[in-house]
């Protein structure tokens, strides 16, 4: 049967298209425009040409910050992906434990990113916090404000605590669509649990790890509000990130042209990565 | 309507009817020769004529800031490279 194509299904996507346009497309414009020029306020710009992109590129600040993300978001991914897998695996499938996990699971979700931010600054203090505190009568010397050690595990942890449910429910989600059958033909062939994982779970949660992955890494290249709260960016420039220098830049410093150049380079390092992530996953599946 | 607080410019006013005429042109396209031309090409994976568009206004964003940062602020060779780069795309992608 030839396949009917209806280009005025198109017109069903016009709603959607108004409120990006309103929410993405004209605020991103406006940073275009911004990028471009120079202002002191009062509606007031000057053209710059390409002189604020150059700027940055040039900066070993946005270097730095730029290298702090990657390794920030690798460190996530690596951590963050296989042990929602694990616990995923683990989780109960029937009785009262799925609703008591799925709770518990999603209750990190659900608190608001400052509130998360001051719970570990108030966490992590050695003369208030239970983990500051703990870690100091044990005799190790932790302290997230001065060290800057400290302050990478101190974030790293705090949003494994954080995001790691995230990758749990989605990979729970994708655990439980899997057919009983499945696991009784695994079961006849004298499969072990490694190859049950290997050859059953694993390909049928590929799809959901995916959005996992792609969440995850977007998220973490993009997180601001946590660290900002917990370190300010310290020790020194040890947890400044790119958001986080971003924010300095447009509303500290009001460089609104500098910023709006910055926002602009990482759109679009968050553009290549995800889309490179995207193609090399979707690829790999659609050839098997 | 007053657009002000856009801080419009000329150059980027053309910039983004240059994605707007891109874009039309798709659509165009498409109406004329639905289903999007998929393809296997150099890269080995499948691409619509939608995907190769996206992967040459990426890359030309990519060019124009390697150009910026790595030999000077005259972009006029990097908007040059990138059209040769967007064809290459559209014929071997």
């Amino acid at each position: 049967m030839e396949k009917t194509w209806n280009n005025k299904a198109w017109f069903m996507v016009l709603p959607v298209l108004v409120l990006v346009a309103f929410s993405a497309v004209i605020p991103l414009m406006t940073v275009v425009n911004y990028s471009v020029q120079d202002t002191f306020g009062n509606n007031e710009f000057f053209w710059a040409g390409t002189d604020w992109f150059t700027d940055v590129l040039e900066s070993d600040r946005f270097w730095d910050a730029l290298i702090r993300n990657l390794i920030f978001s690798g460190i996530i991914l690596t951590i963050e992906i296989p042990l929602g897998i694990l616990i995923a695996l683990n989780m109960p499938k029937k009785g009262l434990g799925v609703p008591v996990c799925l709770v518990l699971m999603a209750l990190p979700l659900l608190i608001p990113w400052n509130v998360v931010g001051t719970i570990w600054q108030v966490f992590g203090r050695v003369d208030i916090g239970l983990l500051g505190y703990a870690l100091a009568a044990l005799g190790i010397n932790y302290n997230y404000v001065n060290n800057v050690f400290d302050a990478w595990v101190t974030l790293i942890v705090m949003d494994i605590w954080h995001w790691t449910s995230l990758v749990v429910l989605l990979c729970y989600a994708g655990l439980v669509s899997i057919p009983d059958a499945y696991y009784q033909a695994a079961k006849i062939d004298g499969a072990s649990r490694w190859s049950v994982f290997r050859y059953i779970q694993l390909p049928k949660m590929k799809r959901v790890l995916l959005i996992a992955f792609l969440l995850r890494f977007m998220d973490s290249f993009m997180i601001y509000t946590e660290p900002f709260v917990v370190t300010g960016g310290g020790p020194g420039n040890a947890t400044t990130f790119l958001s986080i220098d971003l924010v300095k830049m447009a509303v500290g410093q009001f460089d609104l042209g500098p910023a709006a150049a910055l926002s602009i380079i990482y759109f679009l390092i968050i553009l290549l990565l995800s889309w490179i992530f995207y193609t090399v996953m979707t690829t790999s599946d659609a050839q098997k | 309507m007053d657009f002000s607080w856009m801080a419009w410019t000329l150059p980027t006013a053309l910039f983004f009817l240059t994605i707007l005429a891109l874009l039309v042109c798709m659509a165009v396209w498409e109406y004329v020769s639905p289903g999007g031309n998929p393809r296997i090409g150099i890269l080995r994976f499948e691409t619509t004529r939608g995907d190769r568009l996206f992967v040459s206004l990426l890359g030309a964003a990519f060019i124009h800031l390697a150009w910026l940062g790595l030999i000077g602020p005259n972009v006029w060779w990097a908007l040059a490279l990138s059209i040769v780069y967007a064809v290459g795309v559209f014929k071997l992608v």
